[in-house]
């Protein structure tokens, strides 16, 4: 081991290549295809789409909010578009207070991710509870083509499977959240030395919010 | 592999930091704010009209732009190594080929449907009953 002073030409072990940790590393491998995964869904959708006479109009489908009623469209998913950007950007603040070692300053930011994620979670409970009583449902689509010609079940079918996928995610990363919450008050962490485990969970936090990006402007704005 | 970690942690003080945070929570608030606009602008125009696919296009874009900010930014991939970027993002290439393929497989395929089967041409013209209960059916 005299000799490492030379760097050697091809990688052989021992140290990083990409600079980062392993587990970091495989985290950007999942999300990679996992938005294979999405990215295919949404595609499916875009084609079937495109081989359709005809669709309907999610300004009129999605146009209800609660307490306020039916006819305002955009209003509903803007405020949970709004909702998973901020929770996007506590989580990057949870990861930099770990950056710093600063345990109280992660606890903050990861309960404030975790309450976004659970209001978006309850905002999308709310309309899929309303939509299903307007009758919509996976083989069931109560909503007319924007000209008022018979539409098909894909609509539904394609918007209850990928915002339900999402959703998962999004239960999901409450749930890793959670968890990381609580190694962090247990001090889990500190122990480490560092906070990687945050960062990582940050990783998929972020994700999700990717996709609602994609999502948000596949099913309601376009 | 104690100091490796603790090391790797250290690494990532590059870049990022919290003027960098609001920053990019402005410029993703600001290009949402533009998306909603462009989509409320929509609501005017006439359906599969030149100027609505146009707002379509944009609105796409400004999807796109808001991705990279946030792999770029939150994710922190822009301050990575290159070789870390590339295997991430070179084989997302593939969506290029994958949205055009499929795509326009699925406009051929209405097209063919509608110039030769023209049974399938007029059921979907055919109007949709319109159901008693949306009108009865509102919320509280």
């Amino acid at each position: 081991m005299a000799t490492t002073a030379t760097t050697p030409r091809m990688w052989n072990g021992g140290r990083s290549p990409f600079n980062v940790e392993y587990g970091k590393l495989m985290m950007w491998y999942f999300l990679m295809s996992d938005a294979f995964t999405f990215g295919a869904f949404l595609i499916s959708y875009g084609t079937t789409r495109f081989a359709t006479n005809g669709w309907p109009n999610p300004n009129k489908v999605f146009d209800k909010a609660p307490f306020i009623g039916g006819g305002f469209p955009l209003v509903y998913v803007s405020f949970m578009t709004f909702v998973l950007i901020i929770s996007s950007v506590t989580m990057v603040l949870a990861v930099h207070e770990g950056h710093k070692m600063n345990r109280k300053g992660v606890v903050k930011y990861l309960i404030l991710t975790i309450i976004g994620g659970l209001i978006f979670l309850g905002s999308q409970a709310w309309e899929w509870t309303h939509l299903y009583m307007e009758g919509a449902w996976w083989g069931r689509n109560p909503f007319p083509n924007y000209d008022g010609t018979i539409s098909t079940t894909n609509f539904t079918n394609f918007f209850f499977t990928i915002t339900g996928f999402h959703g998962f995610h999004v239960f999901s990363g409450v749930v890793i959240n959670v968890i990381m919450l609580i190694m962090t008050l247990k001090g889990t962490f500190d122990k480490r030395g560092h906070y990687l485990m945050v960062e990582k969970a940050g990783l998929y936090w972020h994700f999700v919010d990717l996709v609602w990006v994609f999502v948000f402007t596949c099913f309601y704005l376009v | 592999m104690e100091h490796t970690l603790e090391s790797l942690a250290e690494e990532h003080h590059v870049g990022g930091g919290r003027k960098e945070i609001y920053r990019v929570t402005i410029i993703l608030s600001v290009l949402t704010g533009l998306e909603l606009g462009l989509g409320f602008a929509m609501m005017y125009m006439p359906y599969e009209s030149l100027e609505r696919h146009l707002f379509k296009g944009i609105i796409l874009i400004l999807m796109v732009a808001k991705a990279f900010y946030i792999v770029g930014y939150f994710m922190h991939l822009k301050h990575e190594i290159r070789n870390l970027v590339m295997t991430v993002v070179v084989p997302l290439f593939l969506f290029v080929w994958f949205i055009i393929a499929f795509l326009s497989d699925g406009n051929s395929f209405r097209n063919n449907k509608n110039t030769w089967d023209r049974d399938h041409k007029e059921r979907s013209q055919q109007q949709m009953p319109v159901k008693e209960e949306e009108n009865t059916h509102k919320m509280e």
